[in-house]
């Protein structure tokens, strides 16, 4: 997919404001054919604006959307090949859920036979065959998503690009794990591009091809799950995915792109950087990526011992009053110190990542 | 709790103890105001007229033979049908459906337009529409005769702007009393169809644009069965009372546009009143009326299939 892919939507400057206020400043991003491309980011960063750009309903300010290289910015939603699956369903409750499903093929005017025998084969592919006639109202939340996502995909291959915004969050935790195997699958049995707007990481780094990371109506980073997570590029991506540790420290002198790390205590580490300016900055240390060790990069007193049953979370304070967390497996043979002890903390190589801001 | 749901000896007697006692404020008031006075006007149905008004209690079927049988000027011809009071009364179910088809072509758009201001601005439109109806009904009516007629402020109007040649014959027509009657009961239908559309989830318009529905479409397939109900019930508030009004078809209308409400009115006024027959016009009319909210009933109990 890397290698020669075809764009099936690319968002360029895209500006959005309401009044005043600026939703989106000027994102730009590319999602390729058969990607499985998640827009995360907490509520309110514009990941949900960009969906609703995308499909349509609302209009952009600025910039271009491009399908497949048509430029669709002006089209109606209607006229647009893009499916959605709607955050709260939107089933209509007066038509039976196999009418919900036919509905978009009645719009396209395929005959009654055909779109009928379409849609009881999607409620199939979603194991709904039994409810064909029930109205929505009478299934259950993970039934009423499966209806919305067979809706959606009733035209396809036609709509080659599906947008799912946060379809799971109204699910309980179970259900809401089985369908991300579930959607996963679809995604590639099917072969449509699917976007998919979440706040929830967990989601988005199990299911995603690529994640766009977003905050304040802007892209912060584009990667994979594990670029995101081992490589994050600034503070806030550090810091809203999964768990870290963000230092203040003082870079010396950048040598050939590896910049020389003062750490709390003073010991001196080397890191990969971007940037060539020495001063202050921030480094991110997984705390997974740290072992208790005689030979330190860092000392620091033991406060609390959490148990997680396969991990133990040790929360520390290093000198200067930093705190300090880092997760141990919870292996046989741990020697742990007692609460108040000092201990020796050793960053295993590339542990610590040093951000842009 | 116990209640009327309740189906234990305990709640039962509860129930009898306490809600009972409750419910005969509301028990009496149906009684007196509701179920009294239909009986009332069944049973004077079936009475013999007295010349100066008022009835002679002597059982008869008097008062429906004169509404649907003839036997000529001097009663000596063999029985046929009176078409005089039925065609009366098809002329006012024609007149009420042109007026409730008026309220629904302005009132959703009006309803439409109100539910979809910002949550704040929507008490001020709705009060706006309630304001004409703090001035009496009559009063508004003659006014309305007073805008339409040939020397009044419509036809000065488009005579000035060289519309039209000489003045609109409008008083006196079947337009002028579906006008008033539409005037008279339009926020019975905005009130109701503004409550079903602001409930409308707007996200179902947006997943039809979604499936390629076109505006029209959405409108047909989607907004207009979803707020179904609140459609239906600004049409029986419009249609029912339009059916028996009197005042529109009195002062907007002439001898050609007689309604049922005007024939029933004459029934009970002074000595050539006759209460007998306009009770039996009444019990027909309620019948009617009837027939109407049992086809909305029907129409409900199919919407509620969801």
């Amino acid at each position: 997919m890397q290698t020669a892919m075809t764009a099936a939507v690319e968002i360029i400057n895209t500006v959005k404001r309401y009044g005043t206020v600026t939703a989106l400043h000027g994102v730009s991003l590319t999602i390729a054919d058969n990607e499985f491309f998640t827009l995360l980011g907490p509520s309110g960063c514009g990941k949900t604006t960009l969906l609703r750009l995308i499909a349509g309903f609302e209009d952009v300010t600025q910039g271009e959307i491009r399908l497949f290289g048509d430029n669709i910015a002006s089209l109606e939603p209607n006229h647009r090949p893009v499916n959605t699956v709607f955050q709260h369903y939107a089933l209509f409750p007066h038509m039976t859920v196999l009418d919900n499903v036919a509905f978009g093929l009645k719009m396209k005017g395929v005959d009654l036979a055909t779109r009928r025998a379409r849609a009881g084969t999607m409620l199939e592919m979603v194991h709904l065959s039994a409810f064909a006639d029930r109205m929505p109202g009478q299934l259950s939340g993970g039934q009423q998503q499966r209806v919305a996502l067979a809706r959606a995909l009733a035209l396809a291959p036609d709509p080659k690009v599906l947008l799912l915004d946060e379809p799971l969050s109204a699910l309980d935790l179970k259900l809401r794990q089985a369908m991300r195997v579930e959607l996963k699958q679809l995604q590639e049995e099917t072969g449509i591009t699917f976007i998919f707007v979440t706040h929830d990481q967990e989601e988005a780094l199990t299911m995603s091809d690529r994640i766009a990371v977003m905050s304040n109506g802007r892209v912060q980073q584009i990667g994979t799950a594990r670029d995101i997570y081992e490589a994050p590029v600034n503070r806030f991506v550090a810091d809203f995915i999964g768990e870290t540790n963000l230092l203040e420290v003082e870079v010396d002198a950048v040598v050939d792109g590896m910049a020389q790390v003062v750490l709390p205590g003073g010991h001196r580490i080397a890191c990969p950087s971007a940037s060539s300016a020495p001063g202050r900055h921030h480094l991110s240390i997984r705390p997974e990526r740290v072992s208790l060790a005689q030979d330190a990069d860092l000392r620091a007193v033991v406060e609390r011992i959490v148990y997680l049953g396969t991990d133990l979370q040790l929360v520390t304070r290093l000198d200067g009053g930093v705190p300090f967390t880092l997760r141990l497996q919870n292996a046989a043979r741990v020697h742990l110190p007692e609460p108040g002890a000092t201990v020796g903390l050793h960053l295993e190589e590339g542990a610590a990542r040093l951000l842009a801001d | 709790m116990a209640g009327p749901a309740a189906p234990t000896a305990q709640g039962e007697a509860t129930y009898a103890r306490i809600v009972r006692p409750l419910l005969l404020p509301s028990w009496l008031v149906i009684g007196i105001l509701m179920v009294l006075p239909v009986c009332l006007m069944a049973v004077y149905s079936f009475l013999t007229k007295e010349f100066r008004g008022g009835v002679i209690w002597d059982f008869t079927l008097a008062a429906y033979d004169q509404f649907f049988v003839t036997r000529g000027l001097f009663g000596d011809e063999p029985a046929q049908i009176e078409w005089t009071y039925i065609l009366i009364f098809w002329r006012s179910i024609w007149q009420a459906a042109v007026a409730t088809g008026l309220c629904l072509l302005i009132g959703f758009p009006t309803a439409w337009f109100i539910a979809t201001r910002p949550q704040d601005t929507r008490g001020i439109w709705l009060f706006l529409i309630t304001i004409p109806y703090w001035v009496n009904l009559l009063i508004r009516t003659v006014s309305l005769k007073f805008l339409i007629r040939d020397t009044g402020p419509l036809n000065e109007a488009l005579m000035a702007l060289g519309v039209i040649d000489g003045p609109l014959p409008l008083v006196n027509t079947n337009l002028a009393v579906q006008l008033g009657l539409f005037y008279s009961y339009l926020p019975f239908m905005v009130l109701p169809i503004y409550a079903a559309v602001e409930r409308y989830n707007f996200a179902l318009s947006e997943a039809a644009a979604d499936l390629y529905a076109s505006r029209l479409a959405t409108l047909r397939e989607i907004v207009l069965p979803v707020v179904r109900p609140g459609l239906i019930a600004g049409c029986i508030l419009v249609f029912v009372p339009s059916l028996g009004a009197f005042l529109a078809p009195d002062l907007l209308g002439g001898a050609k546009t007689f309604m049922i409400g005007s024939l029933i009115d004459e029934q009970f006024k002074g000595s050539q009143g006759n209460w007998p027959f306009g009770a039996a016009a009444s019990m027909i009319l309620m019948t009617l009326v009837m027939a109407v909210l049992m086809v909305y009933a029907r129409a409900q109990a199919k919407g509620g299939a969801r």
